[in-house]
Formats: C-alpha cells, sequence, structure tokens
C-alpha cells in the first residue's frame, strides 16, 4: 500500500504539538488551571514533546520516501 | 484443583479469554461492566474548546487516513486483506492496539487500584509466552497456507464443514462484540460529557463506517497504528502526575504500606507480582503461583492469542513471512510496558483514596460498592487540566473505535469469503471479475456490519440480560477451537470429521455444563441452571471457567478419538505447509541474526524475566 503511515502519524502529532505548545504558553500563569497538576504546565511539556516526536516521524517519513526514489 | 478463591482471580481472564467480546474488558469485568456504566459518577467532566480542537483534528486524521487509502482499494485483497503488503513494525503495533480496547484500559487501571502490580499478569505470563508460541509455531502455517481467515485455516487443513460452523459462529459474534462496545462507548459518553446517548451512538458508527468502508482492512490497522500512539502518548502525563503525586514510584509504595496493611495484607502486597502468590490469603488477587501459571499462563491465554481472528488477522496482512513471524513478537514488546502506562495510575488512585484531604472518591453502586471501572476517569478529572485532558480523552475514544473497527474489518473478511464465497457466490474463475465483486461484497458487508451492531448496541441497552446470556454462549466457542486448531497443527492424524465434532461437541458439552450448574446468588435462568442444578459453584466467574476447560478438554478427546477412528481424506500432500511434521522448518539462513524471530522471541522473554524480578 502505497502510504506511509509515519506521514500522518507525524503530521497529526506535529499539530498537536504546536497547538498546545501554545496553550501552554498562552495559559503560562493561570496558577488556578494548573492547579491539580502541581504547578506544572503540562500543556507546555507535552505540547513540546508531542512535537519532537511527530517531526521525528515526519523527518523519516521524508528520509523514508528519498530512499524509495533512489531505489 | 483450584479452590474457589484461586478462580475467582484467574476469573476475569477466563472471561476475557472465553468471551466474545475478546479484546475488550468488558469481558473481563464479565456482566458487571454495563450495569456499572450505568451508574453515573457525582460530577462529570467540563472540555474547553482545545479538547474539543484534540478531539475533532484526531477524527480528521482518522477519516483522512481512510480517504488516502481509498484509491487503492481497487480489489477484495486490497481491502479485505490489506494486499498482504504491512510492514511488521505497522502490523506489530496494530496487532496489540487490537487489544488495547477502552474498555480494557478503563478496566485494567480498576484492577490496578483493586489487586495492584499482580494485575501485570495478565500482560506478562497470561499474553507473553502466548504471543511467542503463536509467532515462533503456529504463524508459519497461518500464514504460509495462504489461508485468508482463521475459518480457512480450517477449510484447507480439515474440510468446508469445519470451517462453516467457525465462519458463522465467528460473524455474529464479533457483531455483538462491536454493539456492546459501542454501547459501552455512548453510555460512558452521556455519563461523563454529558453527550446524547442516540448521538454519540451513531455519530461513533459513522466514523467507524466511514474509514473502515474507504480504507478496508489497511485502513483499520494503520488507524490502529495512529490510535497506539496517542493510546500512550495521552497516557503519559497521567502516569507522571500520579506518580510525582506520591514523590515517585518509592514514595508511592511508602504511601501504600500503612494502607494495604489496614487491609490486612504485607506492606509490599500491591507494589509485587510473584513475592506473595505462595499463598492464595496473601495477596489481593487470593490466587497461587501455580494458579496463574497454568490457568492464566497456558489454558487461558494460548487459547486467546493464538486462535482468534482478529488478533491474527493483523499478522496475516503482513508482506511476508519473515513479517508475518515477526508481528507478535514487535507486538510484544509494548505489550509487557502497557501496566505502566494503565496500571500504575491505578495503583496511585488507591493511594488517593484513602488521603482523606485529596477529595478522590469512586463513584459507588447500589451496594455501596466503588465502581473500579471508573477509576481512569476519575483519575484525568484529579490530575489534567484543560488541554491535555483532552488528549486523555481522545486517547480512550481512539481505543473504543479501535475495537470496533477491529471487529468490524474481521466481520467482513469472515462473510466475504467463508461465507458469501462459499455458499451463496463461488468464484467464478475470471479474476478480475471475482476481486472486483467480492470487493463491492466486503465493502456492503463493512456497512451491514456496522447496522447490525447498532442493533446490537440498542438491544444491549434494553435487554440486558439477553445480551448477558449470547455473549456467555458464544464464549462457548473459542475454547473448542484452540483444541482443534492445536490438533490440527501439530498431528497429523486429525481428520476433518473429527474436528467438526469436537468443535460442536465442545460447544455443546460447555452448554451442557451451563445448563447444569448456577452460581450462587444467581437471579434469572440466563446465568446457568436452565436444564437442571447439579452443582453450584461459589462464585459466577468460577462456573465460567470450568465451562471453558470442559469444552477445551472435550473438543480435544472427541477429536482425538474420532481421529484414530476415522480416515484421514486429506492426502499427505495437501497437508504439507499446514502441519507442522509435514512443512519445511524455515531456518532464516538468509537474515541477519538480529532479524530472525528466535532472537527477537529470546530477546521478548528476557525482558519479561528481566520485568517480573525487578517487580517480584
Amino acid at each position: 500500500m502505497g502510504v506511509d503511515i509515519k506521514l500522518p502519524i507525524g503530521l497529526m502529532f506535529s499539530i498537536f504539538g504546536v497547538l498546545l505548545t501554545l496553550f501552554g504558553l498562552f495559559t503560562k500563569s493561570d496558577k488556578v488551571l494548573y492547579e491539580p497538576s502541581f504547578g506544572v504546565n503540562v500543556n507546555l511539556w507535552v505540547g513540546i514533546f508531542m512535537l519532537v516526536f511527530g517531526l521525528a516521524m515526519l523527518l523519516m517519513a521524508v528520509a523514508g520516501k528519498k530512499r524509495e526514489k533512489k531505489a | 484443583m483450584l479452590t474457589a478463591d484461586q478462580i475467582t482471580t484467574i476469573f476475569p481472564y477466563s472471561r476475557k479469554i472465553f468471551n466474545i467480546e475478546d479484546k475488550n474488558f468488558l469481558s473481563f469485568a464479565g456482566k458487571s461492566l454495563l450495569t456499572n456504566l450505568k451508574t453515573k459518577p457525582m460530577s462529570s467532566l467540563t472540555l474547553g474548546w482545545i479538547d474539543y480542537a484534540i478531539m475533532i483534528i484526531y477524527f480528521l486524521f482518522v477519516l483522512g487516513i481512510g480517504w488516502a487509502l481509498k484509491r487503492y482499494m481497487k480489489s477484495a485483497t486490497a481491502f479485505l486483506e490489506a494486499g498482504r503488503s504491512l510492514p511488521a513494525w505497522v502490523t506489530g503495533l496494530a496487532f496489540i492496539s487490537t487489544n488495547l480496547g477502552a474498555l480494557e484500559v478503563m478496566g485494567m487501571t480498576g484492577s490496578g487500584a483493586k489487586y495492584g502490580m499482580l494485575t501485570t499478569h495478565f500482560y506478562w505470563v497470561g499474553a507473553i509466552p502466548a504471543m511467542v508460541f503463536l509467532a515462533l509455531f503456529m504463524m508459519p502455517f497461518y500464514y504460509g497456507s495462504k489461508a485468508r481467515s482463521v475459518p480457512e485455516y480450517l477449510k484447507l487443513r480439515y474440510d468446508e464443514k469445519t470451517r462453516g460452523l467457525n465462519a458463522i459462529l465467528f460473524a455474529v459474534m464479533t457483531v455483538l462484540a462491536s454493539g456492546i462496545s459501542m454501547y459501552a462507548l455512548a453510555l460512558l459518553l452521556e455519563n461523563i460529557l454529558g453527550w446524547n446517548f442516540h448521538l454519540s451512538l451513531i455519530l461513533s458508527a459513522a466514523i467507524v463506517l466511514g474509514y473502515t468502508y474507504l480504507g478496508g482492512l489497511s485502513s483499520a490497522i494503520y488507524n490502529e497504528v495512529l490510535q497506539f500512539f496517542i493510546i500512550v502518548i495521552g497516557l503519559l502525563p497521567l502516569v507522571f502526575l500520579s506518580l510525582k503525586d506520591f514523590g515517585g514510584w518509592d514514595g508511592l509504595k511508602d504511601t501504600l504500606a500503612p494502607i494495604v496493611e489496614n487491609k490486612g495484607y504485607a506492606a509490599d502486597a500491591w507494589t509485587t507480582t510473584w513475592k506473595y502468590t505462595g499463598k492464595a490469603s496473601l495477596n489481593p488477587m487470593g490466587i497461587e503461583w501455580y494458579g496463574i501459571f497454568v490457568g492464566l499462563g497456558f489454558v487461558l491465554s494460548f487459547g486467546y492469542w493464538c486462535t482468534n481472528f482478529l488478533i491474527v488477522q493483523r499478522a496475516m496482512a503482513a508482506k511476508s513471512r519473515l513479517a508475518a513471524r515477526s508481528t507478535p513478537l514487535i507486538g510484544a514488546i509494548p505489550k509487557m510496558f502497557i501496566p505502566f502506562l494503565i496500571i500504575v495510575p491505578g495503583i496511585a488512585a488507591l493511594a488517593l483514596m484513602n488521603t482523606p484531604d485529596r477529595n478522590f472518591a469512586l463513584p459507588m453502586n447500589d451496594a455501596g460498592q466503588p465502581i473500579y471501572d471508573y477509576t481512569i476517569i476519575m483519575l484525568l478529572k484529579q490530575y489534567l487540566p484543560t488541554g491535555v485532558l483532552g488528549l486523555g480523552i481522545t486517547a480512550l475514544l481512539a481505543s473504543f473505535m479501535s475495537g470496533m473497527a477491529g471487529n468490524v474489518s474481521a466481520f467482513n473478511t469472515v462473510w466475504t469469503y467463508d461465507i458469501y464465497q462459499s455458499y451463496i457466490r463461488p468464484a467464478s474463475g475470471n479474476k478480475d471479475d471475482d476481486e472486483h465483486h467480492y470487493l463491492r461484497v466486503g465493502r456492503i458487508a463493512t456497512i451491514f456490519g456496522i447496522l447490525a451492531s447498532i442493533a446490537a448496541a440498542y438491544i444491549a441497552s434494553k435487554f440486558g440480560n439477553i445480551m448477558d446470556f449470547l455473549q456467555t454462549i458464544f464464549s462457548m466457542i473459542n475454547a473448542p477451537l484452540f483444541a482443534v486448531i492445536f490438533l490440527g497443527m501439530f498431528w497429523k492424524r486429525t481428520t476433518g470429521h473429527a474436528a467438526f465434532s469436537g468443535l460442536l461437541g465442545g460447544f455443546l458439552i460447555a452448554l451442557l455444563h451451563h445448563g447444569l450448574t448456577i452460581p450462587v446468588g444467581a437471579d434469572t435462568v440466563f446465568k446457568g441452571g436452565w436444564i437442571g442444578v447439579v452443582h453450584q459453584y461459589p462464585v459466577e466467574m468460577a462456573q465460567n471457567f470450568w465451562t471453558a476447560i470442559f469444552a477445551c478438554a472435550s473438543a480435544a478427546t472427541i477429536t482425538v478419538v474420532l481421529s484414530l477412528m476415522t480416515k484421514q481424506k486429506k492426502a499427505t500432500k495437501e497437508l504439507v505447509g499446514l502441519v507442522y511434521q509435514l512443512t519445511p522448518r524455515e531456518t532464516d539462513k538468509d537474515v541477519a541474526w538480529h532479524k530472525r524471530p528466535l532472537t527477537l522471541a529470546m530477546f521478548v522473554l528476557l525482558i519479561l524475566v528481566i520485568l517480573s524480578i525487578i517487580f517480584w
């Protein structure tokens, strides 16, 4: 099947990552919001993590495409 | 002989294995889950715009994957078998994702609170050895035989009638399972998010229909991979925050010590796996080590992992024999670590419940018992702020969908190949024509399967008892099936007549056993004793467990005896590739040593041993 699943996975997690990172940044000073998470800005951290994961997946997908073209 | 106490514990699992809702906790929790979910938690979750945004983006991607695959769906092979073209890491993750249904996630987190680390036995000894066995010893025959489904393997190995019996039972079973899953999802959304029950039901059905109709099995499998990652990442914050709350794993252990001592157990009874299994009364599960070994590790897990088409279908879609054999092994690696994701937060929930100033409580049922199935929901509410909360809820939705899609994609394959092609319209011989025709049939079967599931969901909501009864009946087909497939693969003398009689006989003996026994406190004839009562079991689980043992043992006996009495109609030549002794062993000489399934299997078993020692 000519679809590389790494592409949509990478894309989706990158979008989630950007969304949560921005949301985390905008709500940085919201003490009430982060009370349940002991003041940890989980949105920011999870957002960054997802962004890195998503980009890594995209990178692998692109590398795979290049290899395919060469072959 | 197992004592009632031990059985109660093996029980959850046996239920899971012999139950139709095989991959969901529903089966594990037995009948109580649907009733439990009917009780509303005291407060519902409130989602913000960002939570909805995450959910909607996820749905768009799910449908988008189906849409992207649409143009490849030109033949029945592509639609129903994913063209046997997927890489091993994809099928491996899908293999484990299909099994990670939402009801299982909910139930296992609950079990974490209830039984602690002992719950990991369901993931370690109760799954890994069976998965390794499937990979090394059974997959070569399932994949190598070119069978397109487990019923079709029965046809190749035995005969048409054996296939027919299995195919029809399996088709009905998967539709019921997906219907019940759908019902539970809608109920949950209604209770915790306040969504409309009917709307939730139709919407979830429509999304699953959308992506399975467009992209078939490939779409189901690709989405399972996506779902796997979202489940893992969505639940990670929960693990970190719950551990942080109690000062890490060691802090959690210390917090738990007085709590569980208060319950009459050793201080570390909730955080160890084998340590207190010397005597049943010492551990919260009430089980001894040999009960875990034999009950979970052998009888139940082999029956589940090695014969269930839903699971095996993922490996069958792999692109090569090597990839197919590696699939269960690749799946086994994340499988071993899933407990840290769902059981550990459950254990933290027990600590939370017992810390008065935290105000953490599970909803109670009518009898005043906490409903453990809600543990994960209450944890999400406790720790996650809006944003990651949406991610967590999306993870739960994702696991529900992978469950339904798995059932639907198994159903349409069995329907099209094993029922429609065998009995209604045999292949015409014109390959192109056939592929087109069966593609259309597969698509129609997908729609029909979803509609039938919706009907099943409504029946479940109106007549819970009938659904329970049907589930019990269909739960009786897996145990005899394992006996028959195992004998077929490893004993060339096994004949078709014997296998058919074994399947049917095992099923009837199970029915008879159910009709003659009753659990204490049964209030309807649906729970047994509808013929007469000759024996009473202390708990319902014990009854089910013995039903399965009787079914498996009698199926094996009937098959062996009749095989010796009947003539083998299949020529030895026909059995090559289907039976162990007649098939040349794969040596993997041309595969790099670190890529060989045997090496991978050793690696998996090594991790299993290390984990077991660490959490002894």
